[in-house]
Formats: C-alpha cells, sequence, structure tokens
C-alpha cells in the first residue's frame, strides 16, 4: 500500500474479526510508517474504532496477522504487553483513573510497567503535564476537571509511557464544543513532533491540517485511502462521497 | 389519666427490686455482681478475636473465589460458582459442628475451639463475600481495564491498583454489614464451648438462675460492639469518599 523505502512500524493483512456471525473487519490489509500520522474516518458502525483496537491487542482478530513495531500480536501475553508499552491510547470517554490524582494517573504507567522510580516518575508526568498545558491540575482528582482538561490529562497519561504510536478513538467526540480546540491543538502539536498517529475521528478541520493519509471505512472494510488533498476534493468512490457530503454540509 | 399508670410500669421494671427484675445478680456495687460482671465481659476479647481472624480470612478467600469467578474461562468460573453454591448451603451451625467434629476425623489433625470457630466462620462467609467482591468489581466499567492494559499493565496490577481500589470503595457498606454479621454468628461457636460472650451468659445462668437480666446484658454487649463497628465502617467510608470528592 505505501511505497516508501522504510519497513512499516504497523501492518494488517488480510485481518478479519468478527463477533458471533457478524464480521466487524473484512479481510484489512493496512500499514503505516513511523512519523505517519493517519486519520480513520466513516459512518458509525464501519469497524474504525475496533481497526484501532486491534493495534493494541484491546480487540483480538481471528484471523490474518498485525504486526506492531516488529511484534506479531495475538502470539502470547508477553507479546501483547510489549506492544502495549509501545502503543498510547486516548478514549472517547477518557477512562481516567477516578481514584487517583492526575499526577498518579500519570505515574502508575511508568511505576507499575516500566519499573521507573517514584521520583523519576512524578519527574517525567510533570514533563507532560506541562507539555499539555495543566501541571497546575496535578494534585486534583479527574472529576474536578473538564472535559477537556481530562482528555489532556489522558494524553499525558499515555506519553508518559513514552510510546512509539499513539492511537486516538474519537477524542473530541464525547467534549462540549468549546472544549474541542484545546484537545486538538494538543494533538497538532504532538504530530509536529514526528509521532506515528492513528486517529478516529470526524474532526475534518484537523485531518486536513495534519493528516498524510485519509483512510475511509465502510461496513468493515477500508474503501478508500488517499492523501487529505485527493481524499476531500475527489473521493473516488460512491460511499466515501456520499459520507464526505453528510458530514461536510451542513 | 392513662398515662399515669405507665409510671408505676415504668418504676417496676428499671428498678432492680422489683418482682421481674433482679439487677443484683450483676450490680458492679456488691463484690458478686461484680464478679459475675467482669465474668460476663471477659468473654469479649474471644468474640472480638474470633470475629476478626474469622473476617479477615473470609475476605482474603472471598476474594480468591471471586477472582476466577470473572474469568473468561469457563473452568475458572464453574469452579468458582461451584464453591459459592455449595459453602452457601451450609447452616453456620452445621458448618461447626461439621468443621469442630468432624474435620479431625477426615484429616487426622484435631484443631482446638478457637481455630475450628475460625475456619467455619470464615469458610460460611466467605461465599458471601466472593458474591459481593463479583458485583463491585463487575460495576466497575470496561474502559477502566482498557486504560489500564494501554499503559501496558498486567492483569494483576490492573486489579492491584485501579480495580479493586473502586470496587471496595463501593462495596464497604456490604463488608461492614459482613462484619455485624460475624459478630453475631461468633455466637454460634459457643456451642463448641468456645468462652466467647453468649457461653459465659449461658455458663453464668446455669448458676444464677436470672437469665432476664444476664441475657439483657448479653444483649447490650452485642450492641455496644456493633455500634463501634458501624461507626467504624462509616468513618472508613467517609475517609474513602474524601479523596474523590475533596
Amino acid at each position: 500500500m505505501d511505497t516508501a523505502h522504510e519497513a512499516p512500524i504497523i501492518t494488517f493483512s488480510g485481518v478479519s474479526k468478527f463477533y458471533g456471525d457478524f464480521q466487524v473487519l473484512k479481510n484489512i490489509d493496512f500499514s503505516a510508517r513511523a512519523g505517519e500520522r493517519i486519520v480513520i474516518c466513516g459512518p458509525s458502525g464501519s469497524g474504525k474504532s475496533t481497526l484501532i483496537r486491534c493495534i493494541n491487542g484491546l480487540e483480538a482478530h481471528q484471523s490474518g496477522t498485525i504486526t506492531v513495531d516488529g511484534i506479531r500480536l495475538g502470539a502470547d501475553a508477553a507479546s501483547t504487553r510489549k506492544v502495549r508499552s509501545e502503543v498510547g491510547m486516548v478514549f472517547q470517554q477518557f477512562n481516567l483513573f477516578p481514584h487517583l490524582t492526575v499526577i498518579e494517573n500519570l505515574m502508575l504507567g511508568p511505576v507499575r510497567a516500566r519499573g521507573m522510580s517514584r521520583p523519576a516518575a512524578r519527574d517525567l508526568a510533570m514533563r507532560y503535564l506541562n507539555r499539555v498545558r495543566i501541571p497546575e491540575q496535578a494534585e486534583k482528582y479527574p472529576r474536578q476537571l473538564s472535559g477537556g482538561q481530562q482528555q489532556r490529562v489522558a494524553i499525558a497519561r499515555s506519553l508518559c509511557m513514552e510510546p512509539r504510536i499513539m492511537l486516538f478513538d474519537e477524542p473530541t467526540s464525547a467534549l462540549d464544543p468549546e472544549m474541542i480546540n484545546e484537545v486538538l491543538d494538543v494533538m497538532v502539536e504532538l504530530a509536529g513532533t514526528g509521532m506515528t498517529m492513528i486517529v478516529v475521528t470526524h474532526e475534518m478541520g484537523f485531518a486536513r491540517k495534519v493528516a498524510d493519509r485519509m483512510v475511509f471505512m465502510d461496513h468493515g472494510e477500508i474503501v478508500e485511502v488517499a492523501p487529505p488533498a485527493e481524499f476531500f476534493t475527489a473521493p473516488k468512490s460512491r460511499r466515501c462521497q456520499d459520507f464526505l457530503q453528510k458530514i461536510l454540509n451542513h | 389519666m392513662k398515662r399515669f399508670f405507665l409510671v408505676p410500669v415504668l418504676a417496676l421494671l428499671l428498678s432492680g427490686c422489683s418482682s421481674n427484675w433482679g439487677w443484683y445478680v450483676v450490680n458492679p456495687s456488691t463484690k458478686a455482681g461484680w464478679t459475675n460482671l467482669s465474668f460476663l465481659l471477659s468473654g469479649l476479647k474471644y468474640t472480638v478475636a474470633l470475629s476478626l481472624t474469622a473476617i479477615v480470612i473470609s475476605v482474603t478467600l472471598g476474594l480468591l473465589v471471586a477472582l476466577p469467578g470473572l474469568s473468561s474461562n469457563r473452568w475458572l468460573r464453574g469452579a468458582s460458582r461451584g464453591y459459592v453454591e455449595l459453602v452457601r448451603a451450609v447452616p453456620i451451625l452445621v458448618m461447626i459442628l461439621w468443621v469442630y467434629y468432624g474435620l479431625p476425623q477426615l484429616t487426622g489433625l484435631t484443631i482446638g475451639v478457637f481455630w475450628a470457630g475460625v475456619i467455619a466462620l470464615a469458610l460460611s462467609d466467605s461465599a458471601f463475600e466472593a458474591e459481593i467482591f463479583r458485583a463491585g468489581i463487575q460495576s466497575i466499567a470496561k474502559g477502566q481495564y482498557e486504560a489500564a492494559y494501554s499503559v501496558s499493565l498486567g492483569y494483576g496490577d490492573t486489579m492491584r491498583y485501579v480495580i479493586l481500589p473502586q470496587a471496595i470503595r463501593r462495596i464497604l457498606p456490604a463488608l461492614g454489614n459482613q462484619l455485624v454479621y460475624m459478630l453475631k454468628m461468633s455466637s454460634l461457636v459457643s456451642v463448641i464451648g468456645m468462652q466467647e460472650l453468649t457461653r459465659k451468659a449461658n455458663e453464668l445462668v446455669v448458676t444464677e438462675y436470672r437469665p432476664l437480666e444476664i441475657y439483657t446484658i448479653l444483649v447490650l454487649e452485642y450492641l455496644a460492639l456493633i455500634l463501634v463497628v458501624s461507626a467504624g465502617v462509616r468513618w472508613l467510608e467517609r475517609r474513602m469518599q474524601t479523596d474523590e470528592r475533596a
């Protein structure tokens, strides 16, 4: 699919996934290079969330192979954990740990999974809280923060694992409109650092600005892959044209 | 006018010298009364030690039974379910008799009354603790596991640092309830001769023939104990909640 000389950091080949009889992913072939920013869009139920949840093994697949940073997923629990230490994930519902303060949310992974000392983890956590511009909230509990702040904490929590790949599963869909930009700004900034990013979103302004490639999914298939310039002006498939019509004209 | 009848009735009930009441039997100002009262109170430490030891074991056991019950492996789930159904079906008194008289025959080891009581109470209660833990753990949103797994935590760390701290906060009132229940059920261990509160009261009744006063004291002893436990559990609940809500 991509012609770059470097080996892809994520490869799906012939991946299928079923929920019972229902096939959510149909023979997916897909790959991403290190540093690439990919935006996945498509109607709800098209399998886009399922696709990115397969990348860090939150969903198991039934056939085909997924390789992330040279590690094949699904072989055993240890390789899944290895992949997860390389892949950060940001969820629609933030999923912060409500019983821990912001700084403890950030430190848990580094201390428990990376074996970092608490002082070192605290320094690291403060560095990333600064980066998402809420260092003053370090000692608060998640419920004391606004949605936008919570999502920025969630991004910082993932970054504390110093991942090579960041996955975003509709990161702004649960936010009030006035808070969407503060989260997108952090994501744009992250894109500028060369992080590999796979983003499921309907924020097309963001997609135009940062995406190297757009992926359109429908009914469990990848229907179209194109650079944003081409994707937005001259979508090839009928399904993609219909979808863009619906989300761009309102 | 009718109310005036209450005055002599109350006076009769409350006075130690009425024909119904004989408080002299536990009157601390007399030597014999003081001896009796301290005899009754001397069971307190056994009731407390028995109940606390049993609750610690039963909570631990309950958790160990609940976790496989939430597994995706159906054999583990079946084993957990089987344990709960079997243990829950045995009346506590029957369990005490079985552990004290039956278990030594089976294992060849003799067990003292204290440990027989602890084992029986802990086993009986563990099935209920397991169900409480299962409900608590199931009430935690799936997203919490996913977030923990995404920062590369394994199953053990996810449970220990993310799921259980939240689940335990939610089930604290139910756990407090079980502790109260345990304190009350420990009275049954008197049947195998454990010198706890109820046994002491029974023994004193046999020599003093004042069941009304002695069992009233016994009621008050359990009441005091349980009020202390309730206050402790409520304090713990408040403390754990301010963590999140401050």
